[in-house]
C-alpha cells in the first residue's frame, strides 16, 4: 500500500475543487433543473401565466406520432453518422499508418474538415448536392439517378448523414491514428511470422488492439450524433422535408424556438437527457466489457 | 530442420546506410549460430532479414536450399523470439500459442494436442488461461518460447530474447534455450551482445562489426585465437590486454618485453587468466615479464583481479584465490609465450 497523501487543511481541498464544482453547478446542474421545472409547467398561449401540470407534457409527448417518428429519425441518423464516420476514419487512418513519405502532411490535410463550422459544413453539403445549382447533384442527375433531397425524404436523410459523418471522420482519424501508432510494430511482425496475412493480422491483432479507442470513439459519437449536428441538420435540410430529418434535438428547438411551446420542448429535452445518459450507461455496462485495456 | 545459406548479403536502407555489408554465413542443419557484436554492428538487421521483415538489398537467403528472398514472413515456415515477446495482449497465453497454428488451418484437436505438450515442456500449463499481463518476465519469455516451438518451424529466430531477464533467471533459461534447442534439433539464429551467452550457446559463434563478419567458428576456436583485436577485446570478460609495440619489442613508454615479437606486430594481447604476477626477478624463457604497479585489487570469491599499470597502459591479471597485492605494489606480469597473441597495425592476427 502506498501511503496517502493528507491535506492537514480542512477548508483548502474544497477552495481548489470550488471553481470546478460553480462551473458545474452553473452551467449544467441549474439549468437541467429548469428544464425539468419547465417540463411540468403549461403556458397559456400569451405567457401571461403559467399553470403547473406535473407529467401531462411527458404523456402528450409521448403519444405524439411526430415525436415517435422523431426517435425513429434520430435513431437512423446518429447510427448511421456513427458507422460512417468511424469506419471511413479507420480506413483512412490504417491507410495513413501505410504512407511513409510526408505523413505529417498527409495528416494534416486529414484533419482540416474538423476545424470547419458546423452550418458551414452543411452549406457546403447543400451547394453540392442542391438539385437545382449543385454541382455532385447535376453529375447524379446525369448518371440517371432522380435526386432531390428537397422533396425525398431518404436522399435528405443520406444527405444530412454525410455532411455530419464528413464532420466527425478528422476527429475519428486523429484518434485512429494515435491508437494504431500505439500498437507496437512486433506485434504485426510477430503475427506475420505466424502465418496472418494482413487482413487476418488486421482483424485478429489490430482491430481488438484498437478496441479501447474505438470504444471511447463509440460514445462520443454517439453524443455528437444526438446533439452537435443541430447546426448541420438547420442549415441543410431544416428538418424537413416534411419531418423525415428532424431528430430528437431539432424537434426540442423547433417546438420550444419556433413554435413556442414551451412545456412540450422542456419535456422532450429532459426525455432526450435521460435517452443519452441511458444509452451511455448502456456502452459502458456492456460495450465495454468487451474492450482489453493495454 | 534446414540449412541456413546467407550468401554476401547487404542491407542499404535509402539514404545510402550501409548497415549491413556483405555477409556470407552457412549454417549447418540442426546447428545453433550465435550472431554476437556491438550495437549497430548489423547483427538484428540480419536477423530480420532472415525473417523477411527486412528486404535483401543484394545477395541472397536460402533457407532449406530455397531462396527465401522474395518470400514473405509468413511463408518463410519461420518462428522469431522478440526481445520484448512480442505477446498478443489481449490473447490469452493459450491463444497465443494457438494462433500460429490455427492460422495455418491445423485442426483443432491437433492444436490442443500440441499446445498441451509444449505448454507441459516449459511447465505453462497452469498458466494457458491467463493473459501476458498477469504473468512475470520470466513467463513471458517462457510462452514466447513456446509460441515458436508449438509451430515446430524450420527456423528458430532469436532476437536478444534475454536481455529483459534479471541476471539469475537468464543464466537459467540460458541452460534451458541450448537444451531445448539440443532436443528439438531445430537450425537457429540467435542474436545477442552478450559475449557469455554467445560463448556458452553458439555451435557456430560469428562475431560482428561494423556490418561485417569479423570472424566465425567454434566458439572455443574464437577464444583461442581471435582473427583481430577487436574480436579479442569482444569475447571473454574482462577483455584481453592488449599492448601497443613500438619497434616490435619495446612498449609506448621504452620498457622493453622480454618476449620475440613476430615481424610486423604492432599490439600484443595476453588473457587476463594467462597472466601471472611474481615479486622480484623472474626469468621466463620467451615469454613477457613486465614490470607493473597495482592500482586496484576486485576480490570476485573465487577469483580477483589485479588492476595494474604497465608500461604507462592498463591490463588486469586474473589470480585465482585471494590476492595479497594492494594499489601500490610493484610487481611483475608474467605470461608464457604460447599464450601471448599478436597482432599487425591493422589489428590483424599474426602467426
Amino acid at each position: 500500500m502506498t501511503p496517502r497523501v493528507v491535506f492537514p487543511n480542512k477548508i483548502l481541498p474544497y477552495l481548489l475543487v470550488a471553481p470546478q464544482l460553480a462551473i458545474t453547478l452553473v452551467f449544467f446542474y441549474w439549468p437541467a433543473s429548469q428544464a425539468l421545472y419547465q417540463s411540468m409547467l403549461k403556458e397559456d398561449p400569451f405567457g401571461l401565466k403559467s399553470q403547473f401540470v406535473w407529467f401531462a407534457n411527458f404523456a402528450k409527448v409521448l403519444s405524439d406520432p411526430n415525436y415517435l417518428n422523431s426517435i425513429r429519425v434520430t435513431a437512423i441518423f446518429s447510427v448511421s453518422t456513427a458507422a460512417v464516420s468511424m469506419i471511413a476514419a479507420l480506413l483512412l487512418a490504417v491507410m495513413a499508418d501505410k504512407v511513409v513519405r510526408s505523413r505529417g502532411l498527409y495528416r494534416t490535410l486529414m484533419i482540416w474538415p474538423y476545424a470547419v463550422a458546423p452550418a458551414i459544413a452543411g452549406m457546403l453539403w447543400l451547394f453540392l448536392f442542391n438539385p437545382s445549382i449543385g454541382s455532385l447533384a447535376y453529375l447524379l442527375r446525369q448518371m440517371g439517378i432522380a435526386w432531390d433531397p428537397l422533396l425525398k425524404g431518404d436522399q435528405a436523410m443520406v444527405l444530412v448523414v454525410m455532411a455530419a459523418a464528413w464532420k466527425q471522420i478528422s476527429y475519428n482519424f486523429l484518434f485512429f491514428v494515435a491508437g494504431l501508432q500505439a500498437i507496437p510494430k512486433t506485434l504485426i511482425e510477430a503475427a506475420a511470422i505466424d502465418g496472418a496475412r494482413e487482413m487476418k493480422r488486421f482483424w485478429t491483432i489490430v482491430f481488438p488492439l484498437l478496441a479501447p479507442t474505438t470504444f471511447f470513439l463509440l460514445v462520443v459519437n454517439t453524443v455528437y450524433a444526438f446533439f452537435d449536428t443541430f447546426g448541420i441538420i438547420h442549415a441543410v435540410t431544416g428538418g424537413g422535408p416534411g419531418k423525415s430529418t428532424e431528430t430528437l434535438v431539432y424537434k426540442v428547438y423547433n417546438d420550444g424556438f419556433v413554435n413556442l411551446i414551451l412545456g412540450d420542448s422542456a419535456a422532450q429535452s429532459v426525455i432526450l437527457m435521460i435517452i443519452v445518459i441511458a444509452l451511455t450507461a448502456v456502452q459502458f455496462r456492456y460495450v465495454e466489457r468487451k474492450v482489453h485495456y493495454g | 530442420m534446414a540449412v541456413v545459406d546467407l550468401k554476401d548479403v547487404k542491407k542499404v536502407y535509402p539514404g545510402g546506410v550501409e548497415a549491413v555489408k556483405g555477409v556470407s554465413i552457412a549454417i549447418p542443419d540442426k546447428a545453433l549460430c550465435v550472431l554476437v557484436g556491438p550495437s549497430g554492428c548489423g547483427k538484428s538487421t540480419l536477423l530480420r532479414m532472415i525473417a523477411g521483415l527486412e528486404t535483401i538489398s543484394a545477395g541472397s537467403c536460402a533457407i532449406d536450399g530455397k531462396v527465401v528472398n522474395q518470400i514473405g514472413p509468413t511463408e518463410r515456415d519461420i518462428a522469431m523470439v522478440f526481445q520484448n515477446y512480442a505477446l498478443y495482449p489481449h490473447m490469452k497465453v493459450y491463444d497465443n500459442m494457438a494462433y500460429g497454428l490455427r492460422n495455418r488451418g491445423t485442426p483443432k484437436d491437433e492444436i490442443d494436442r500440441r499446445v498441451q505438450a509444449t505448454a507441459k515442456t516449459l511447465e505453462l500449463s497452469h498458466l494457458l488461461e491467463r493473459r501476458p499481463r498477469e504473468l512475470s518476465g520470466g513467463q513471458r519469455q517462457r510462452v514466447a518460447m513456446g509460441r515458436a516451438i508449438v509451430r515446430n518451424p524450420k527456423v528458430f529466430l532469436f532476437d536478444e530474447p534475454l536481455s529483459n531477464l534479471d541476471a539469475k533467471l537468464r543464466g537459467q533459461m540460458r541452460v534451458e534455450i541450448k537444451k531445448l534447442q539440443r532436443e528439438l534439433g531445430v537450425t537457429s539464429v540467435y542474436v545477442t551482445h552478450d559475449q557469455l551467452e554467445a560463448m556458452t550457446l553458439a555451435d557456430v559463434l560469428v562475431v560482428m562489426n561494423g556490418g561485417l563478419v569479423e570472424q566465425l567458428g567454434d566458439p572455443l576456436d574464437i577464444y583461442e585465437k581471435p582473427a583481430s583485436t577487436f574480436v579479442a577485446s569482444f569475447i571473454g570478460a574482462p577483455p584481453m590486454n592488449l599492448l601497443s609495440l613500438t619497434d616490435g619489442a619495446l612498449l609506448a613508454d621504452g620498457t622493453a618485453i622480454t618476449a620475440t615479437a613476430p615481424a610486423g606486430a604492432a599490439q600484443l594481447g595476453f588473457r587476463p587468466e594467462d597472466a601471472d604476477v611474481a615479486i622480484g626477478a623472474v626469468a621466463s624463457v620467451n615469454g613477457i615479464s613486465l614490470p607493473a604497479v597495482v592500482e586496484g585489487v576486485e576480490p570476485v570469491g573465487a577469483e580477483s583481479f589485479l588492476y595494474c599499470a604497465a608500461g604507462g597502459q592498463k591490463i588486469v591479471v586474473r589470480v585465482s584465490g585471494r590476492s595479497a597485492a594492494n594499489p601500490g605494489d610493484a610487481l611483475k606480469v608474467v605470461a608464457k609465450p604460447e599464450k601471448l597473441h599478436w597482432f599487425d597495425s591493422s589489428g590483424k592476427r599474426l602467426g
